[in-house]
């Protein structure tokens, strides 16, 4: 905190000063500021807590496994909970189940990073095209959004899945083809507030094309409603993924993708309840720690709220 | 235009009532959405790497076979024309053969629809009489203790994967506790004994008044549909609260209070009626969703609805019953939206 960068300022005081003097740092203020009120919201602060743990043992993940994840090992099958070595037990194939979790996290943040990249890209593109040409395209594009939109989710998914086979690269691009629609509106109504706005006059005055105004005005104030929306997608992403999983229609075994071995478990629910069920553990808790995420983002974030 | 028209006075009327263009609006709106599921489903149809004549002759059919097929399915006519037939099939409710059991996918369809609708219809059911009151309380006392349970109640609806919790369920209200019947519609020893009218298992037992056929088939159907019922109940439940919080804010509320009116008249007779129409959307919309949300868990209970039936068709790589169990629910998806639309448009008289 000492290391200040102008003789009688703190940092914080530097971020938080009402007259930037620069853009980086009025972006830098606003952004602490963002994140002072965010860190207020206890719920959140749990929330991005799990996700950060999450984030670290999927890259730690071998050294955080106790086993090899793929390892068959028949005469140690279904070890329960607290057996000897194998905390969480083993699954049907004397597999250690804490180290199938561990590096399932990957896959499930892999899935995760795809999707959240190409539906709000994809919705974005739409979108503010659309509203910001208007006429005919707006129109086309719209109703193009409805007919996704009026699509059952997984139903969607699982016809895609059909056409393209079962695989986790297909079933993000399944899960991406149903979650663009609602970025792509939000985009829209965004662009259509921001595209009567007198300084988007004064910059076409100036000679920009649709491309720049675009690209360099519009996106970057889409952004930010855009993250709320993804972050509280995010639990809905990673269920639909699971979902997949279970079906056997997202990642194939021996993956140890959550879903899938959930699935695997099913089999054995009965008298070997744990194999189902410590996953399904990880993929609530990492979906409920998005939602709290996402319901604080809101609050900072929303442009109702002055966020902006 | 009126030529007449110089001070602005008089208008021209509109060659049409506005509700007529309205409504031909709307229609051509549904039109292009339906045309557009259809067109997807086709897509979707081609798109997909098992080849349709090699799936009906086999693989050692004879080249002229081959073709003789080839042609009776049309391939060889170009994809509009394609479309065109596609269209005019479903169009007659005919969504082919399965390739599984020889029989017409609609027959199909027909047979196992009943069931998803019986559980869906139970699970909205469930979620309206226990989240639209758990709504209105968390609104009426918001901040309170009991609005925490329904924001945690709500939340962790929206974050527990449904087949997972429903295996839960199954093990510990089946398994453990043996308080519901197991997964299927009945005990094999109940089956087929009510003839089947609706193909709903409760609504024929009653007719056939056959109670304990009755009281089996709900044991089985309780657990399954308790689930659905938690998932719209998380839905319906915050919706009501931030519906009711908007109403209660309201100027007419306050008025009302200081009239002396009681806190409960209050409520119900005056909040709570302002909301219903946006209820009626929000109770169609989470039963559209519970038809998807049913996918999932008609798998865990073996349940033979339309979800398990496009799951089975799917793993097996029968196209036709996975394209018109999608077209299906997607038709009724699309349907009960326009039925929402249009009920919040009859009963909010802002829209008259």
């Amino acid at each position: 905190m000492s290391d200040a960068t102008a003789p009688d300022l703190t940092w914080r005081e530097w971020l938080l000063t009402d007259a930037p003097t620069s853009r980086r740092h009025a972006r830098l203020a606003n952004f602490y500021q963002g994140w002072l009120s965010l860190r207020a919201n206890s719920m959140a602060m749990f929330g991005l807590g799990i996700l950060v743990a999450l984030l670290l043992v999927a890259m730690l993940a071998p050294f955080l496994s106790p086993y090899d994840p793929y390892v068959q090992s028949l005469g140690n099958r279904l070890q329960p909970i607290g057996a000897e070595g194998h905390l969480l037990g083993t699954d049907s194939l004397g597999r250690d189940i804490l180290s199938r979790l561990i590096y399932g996290s990957r896959i499930t943040l892999y899935i995760v990073a795809l999707v959240a990249l190409i539906a709000p890209v994809a919705g974005l593109l739409v979108g503010t095209v659309a509203g910001y040409v208007g006429g005919w395209t707006d129109t086309v594009l719209m109703r193009i959004t409805d007919i996704f939109l009026a699509f059952p989710r997984l139903v969607l998914a699982l016809a895609f899945v059909a056409a393209l086979g079962a695989g986790i690269e297909n079933a993000v691009l399944a899960i991406s083809l149903t979650a663009w629609p609602p970025y792509a509106r939000i985009a829209r109504a965004e662009t259509l507030t921001i595209r009567s706005a007198d300084y988007i006059s004064a910059i076409r005055l100036q000679g920009a094309g649709a491309l720049r105004i675009i690209t360099k005005h519009i996106w970057p104030l889409c952004i930010s409603s855009l993250i709320v929306r993804v972050t509280l997608d995010m639990a809905g992403i990673i269920l639909a993924a699971a979902g997949l999983g279970f079906l056997g229609l997202g990642a194939q075994p021996p993956s140890p993708e959550w879903g899938a071995m959930i699935s695997e478990g099913r089999r054995f629910i009965l008298d070997h309840w744990w194999v189902a069920t410590v996953p399904g553990l990880a993929i609530f808790t990492v979906s409920l720690a998005f939602n709290l995420l996402g319901d604080g983002l809101r609050d900072v974030l929303d442009p109702k709220d002055g966020g902006e | 235009m009126a030529v007449t028209d110089t001070n602005g006075e008089r208008r021209r009327r509109a060659p049409f009532p506005r509700w007529i263009k309205g409504t031909v609006l709307t229609l051509g709106s549904i039109a292009v959405t339906m045309l557009g599921l259809l067109f997807i489903t086709f897509i979707i149809g081609r798109v997909m790497p098992i080849d349709p004549v090699l799936a009906i002759v086999g693989e050692r059919a004879s080249q002229s076979t081959y073709d003789a097929v080839y042609e009776q399915l049309g391939l060889d006519k170009p994809l509009i024309v394609q479309f065109l037939y596609y269209l005019w099939d479903v169009v007659r409710g005919d969504f082919g053969m399965s390739l599984l059991n020889a029989r017409p996918v609609s027959e199909d369809i027909a047979r196992v629809f009943p069931a998803t609708m019986e559980l869906a219809t139970l699970g909205v059911f469930i979620g309206i009489v226990l989240g639209v009151p758990l709504g209105v309380i968390a609104a009426v006392n918001r901040g309170s203790w009991i609005d925490q349970i329904a924001r945690v109640v709500a939340l962790v609806g929206y974050s527990m994967p449904i087949f997972w919790l429903g295996l839960m369920g199954l093990l510990v209200f089946y398994g453990i506790l043996g308080w519901v019947g197991g997964p299927g519609r009945l005990d094999i020893f109940y089956q087929d004994i009510v003839p089947s009218r609706t193909g709903m298992i409760l609504v024929d037992s009653a007719i056939a008044g056959d109670w304990s056929v009755f009281w089996n088939g709900f044991s089985h159907i309780v657990l399954p549909a308790s689930l659905l019922g938690y998932y719209s109940l998380a839905y319906i439940s915050r919706m009501t609260r931030s519906f009711m919080l908007e109403q209660l804010s309201a100027e007419y509320v306050t008025t009302a209070r200081v009239k002396g009116m009681s806190e409960r008249a209050v409520i119900w007779g005056h909040a709570f009626k302002n909301i219903r129409v946006q209820l009626i959307t929000v109770i169609a919309l989470s039963y559209a969703n519970l038809l998807e949300g049913s996918v999932l868990t008609e798998i865990i209970f073996s349940w033979p609805g339309i979800g398990s039936y496009i799951t089975t068709a799917l793993l097996s790589a029968d196209m036709n019953a996975v394209l018109g169990g999608t077209v299906v629910v997607g038709l009724i998806f699309i349907c009960l939206n326009i039925l929402s639309d249009l009920l919040y448009r009859i009963f909010d008289p802002r829209s008259k």
